[in-house]
């Protein structure tokens, strides 16, 4: 499906992506293309390799492409640092997001903006100036300013980290966000806010690419392309339907597929 | 009777982390050091031979026309020093001291009477620019008066005629001892007896200069007072004496810094500080210590042996302490509060990094004598390379302690695989109707936390330093202002390995 003819150029390219850590094969041959605009879901089950493929994507250390290469905007950042892919528009919402004791939010989320604003050669965002910015973008999460002057994610309720995830994503402005089961740990209306200010932020020139379990995330944002992932590759991609019918059928369903490649 | 209980907690933590790390070398080039203080002053100076004996204490005291009540007081401490045995118990493993192969009195040559600032030699003056510290009085940068001790001898003091308005003495020791006699007489001595331990007694027989601060009764004390100490000759050793005396609803908040050059032999620089408060009055001490620390090698660097003791003598008196110490190649000192006034206060805010082979022993004791005294105690060390810190504090609540409360803190953070963190609390409890409480942690900053500030664009050593000093905070926010900034610069510099 992916074969078709684009306007565009596209994001974000995985070409025939192998990688491990500690010498243990994870990914064995991941391919994937993303074109401005369009919203990918990577579904399959727990250690099938979808997180392990996000993180590599944002360049976590612990793991080694063995093979294959990630380009974005058509530039291969197999080596780029994690901060470099940032800067230049690559975001990862964290399944688990992390806490870093006495670092304060509003700093945190300063110094961040202003790294990527930086690299875009927009004038960097002085205290008073950024408050004015944040505010507007916590409307967006419904999150309060209390949640500024906190430390990052530090005692932060599972939903509040989430939150603050997608509010990292508003003022960064990613060009490619993948959101690594952002719906985990959610209740219905958290789900609904964050998948509100998700498509609010989304726009014709971003990318995104939803790591899911769920079809009830999908309800709320639905996808061009959904990509089923199995023993570190994609074993199947079709669209919004394939995930319904995953949903009504479960993984063994997927199982066949495997038997198929 | 009450209870009486002895407790020593230690956690020796030498984990292996960062262990995926693509690039663990990284970590090591972050916390490699710069050190921007470590250039000479080529100044002429006037040294004494090498060598400690009776006739070196008696010239020392005449070179400062001291009166006699006070070259008895060395002389005692030097007979008291010559029976004692030098410690080991920290177990800091150092290289054995040659007193005998040390410069006792060392001072730059200038003029005998020196009237105003102009009068000091520029190369002075311009030592202490470099180090971010201007005399000249013109430039009124930093409300702050600053007395500027170079080796052995007190170069100027700054504001001095503004806090005479006030009646305020600041001025060093050695100016003191000649003006204000009957004060130095009376509480020299008092806090640190000479025969407290082998390095004050010591100290207290061949003490050269350092920092006299007086506040009178019921005076807020109108300007931080500061004492920079500077060391620049490599084979004198550094013996400074500070004095502080807060009389009855008096407040003084006082700054210390301190920096050396680069030599590749060790000095030693044993001080002692004594405070005082009586009735209602505070003092809050503060240092900033930068010391050469050696190279990578752990070849060089300061050791900084030094006791610091104040006396909560009245009712309500308060006393903090509170240190950034990231300097020198061995630190061992345990700043401390006598806490005797019913219902006195003492603190102690510290924060110690230690890198490469940097060794720091180094914490506090909480000596609660009278009632409803509270003390307040939050460590906060960081080792990295192959360095060792170990936080070493007492809290002893006395039979007539009744209604007191300790509260204590002790957190170490590791960064790389080398470095270890050692706590050992030292809690002894005669008054069961007393609170003691302790809580101690040790964490390192994971990789986990480091892929998260760099996957929001945050550069790796930019991530560490904002650990570091996120972990710090407490402290950091106990300093005085200027301070406050400086060591969360000082830190980040230690970790990030930009040359300044």
């Amino acid at each position: 499906m992916q074969s078709q003819m684009k306007e565009s150029d596209p994001i974000l390219e995985v070409e025939n992506l192998f990688a491990s850590t500690n010498n243990l094969p994870i990914l064995k041959g991941v391919s994937l293309t993303v074109y401005p605009g369009e919203i990918h879901a990577i579904m399959g089950r727990n250690g099938c390799g979808k997180s392990t493929l996000s993180k590599i994507i944002a360049g976590h250390p612990s793991y080694n492409i063995t093979n294959g290469d990630i380009k974005f905007s058509g530039e291969n950042i197999n080596s780029l640092e994690p901060e470099e892919r940032s800067q230049s528009g690559i975001f990862l919402g964290f399944q688990y997001p992390i806490e870093i004791p006495g670092v304060s939010n509003l700093e945190f989320l300063r110094v961040s903006t202003n790294a990527r604003r930086k690299f875009l050669n927009k004038e960097e965002l002085d205290t008073f100036d950024f408050e004015e910015l944040v505010k507007e973008k916590l409307e967006l999460v419904k999150m309060d300013q209390t949640f500024l002057s906190r430390s990052v994610n530090q005692g932060f309720s599972g939903g509040e980290k989430k939150r603050n995830e997608i509010l990292q994503m508003a003022l960064l402005e990613p060009k490619i966000a993948i959101l690594d089961e952002t719906d985990s740990g959610l209740d219905i209306d958290a789900l609904r806010i964050v998948a509100s200010g998700i498509k609010k932020i989304s726009n014709k020139q971003t990318g995104i690419i939803l790591i899911t379990h769920y079809q009830r995330l999908l309800d709320e944002i639905e996808p061009n392309y959904v990509h089923v992932m199995a023993d570190g590759q994609i074993i199947k991609t079709g669209g919004s339907d394939l995930a319904l019918e995953l949903e009504k059928k479960g993984y063994e369903w997927t199982d066949n597929f495997v038997k198929e490649t | 009777m009450g209870i009486s209980f002895v407790r020593v907690y230690k956690s020796n933590c030498n984990k292996l982390f960062l262990d995926n790390m693509v690039n663990e070398n990284l970590v090591k080039d972050v916390v490699k050091e710069p050190y921007k203080y470590g250039f000479v002053t080529d100044i002429e100076t006037e040294k004494i031979a090498k060598g400690l004996n009776e006739d070196v204490i008696r010239l020392i005291s005449k070179k400062k026309e001291e009166p006699n009540y006070l070259l008895d007081f060395r002389l005692k401490a030097f007979k008291k020093w010559q029976k004692m045995d030098e410690p080991d118990w920290a177990g800091l493993g150092y290289k054995q001291i040659d007193y005998q192969d040390i410069i006792y009195y060392s001072a730059p040559k200038q003029k005998e009477k020196i009237s105003s600032l102009d009068e000091v030699d520029p190369k002075l003056l311009e030592t202490f620019d470099k180090l971010g510290i201007p005399l000249t009085e013109q430039k009124k940068l930093t409300n702050v008066a600053v007395d500027a001790v170079f080796d052995s001898v007190s170069i100027a003091t700054t504001f001095r005629e503004e806090l005479a308005e006030h009646g305020v003495i600041f001025c060093s020791i050695s100016e003191a001892v000649k003006n204000h006699s009957d004060l130095i007489e009376k509480y020299l001595g008092t806090v640190v007896p000479a025969s407290d331990n082998y390095f004050a007694a010591l100290n207290s027989a061949v003490f050269s200069d350092g920092s006299f601060v007086y506040i009178p009764k019921g005076v807020t004390c109108p300007m931080d007072l500061s004492s920079y100490f500077r060391i620049n000759s490599g084979d004198s050793g550094q013996f400074e004496r500070t004095l502080i005396i807060a009389e009855e609803s008096s407040s003084v908040s006082y700054l210390e810094g301190c920096t050396a050059p680069m030599f590749d032999t060790n000095t030693l620089h044993a001080a002692v500080v004594e405070l005082i408060a009586l009735d209602d009055a505070s003092i809050k001490y503060s240092t900033v210590q930068n010391w050469y620390a050696g190279d990578e090698e752990g070849v060089g660097g300061i050791f900084n042996f030094v006791t610091k003791r104040g006396k909560c003598l009245g009712k309500r008196s308060k006393i903090s302490w509170s240190q950034v110490e990231t300097g020198s190649a061995i630190t061992w000192k345990y700043p401390s509060c006598l806490l005797l006034g019913e219902e006195s206060v003492g603190e102690f805010y510290s924060v110690a990094l230690t890198n490469n082979l940097q060794k720091a022993d180094t914490g506090t004791k909480m000596i609660h004598i009278g009632p409803k005294t509270k003390s307040t105690i939050v460590s906060k060390g960081i080792s990295a390379g192959n360095s060792i810190n170990s936080y070493r504090g007492l809290v002893k609540m006395g039979t007539k302690a009744k209604g007191s409360r300790n509260y204590s803190q002790c957190d170490s953070m590791l960064i790389g695989d080398q470095a270890s963190a050692n706590t050992f609390p030292y809690i002894k409890s005669q008054q069961p109707n007393s609170e003691i409480e302790h809580e101690a942690s040790t964490c390192r900053i994971s990789e986990d936390q480091l892929f998260y500030l760099q996957s929001r664009g945050i550069e790796f050593e930019e991530a560490i330093s904002m650990m570091v000093s996120g972990f710090c905070r407490d402290v950091f926010n106990q300093l005085p202002m200027e301070f406050a900034a400086e060591a969360d610069k000082l830190l980040a510099l230690k970790l990030e390995g930009s040359v300044g």
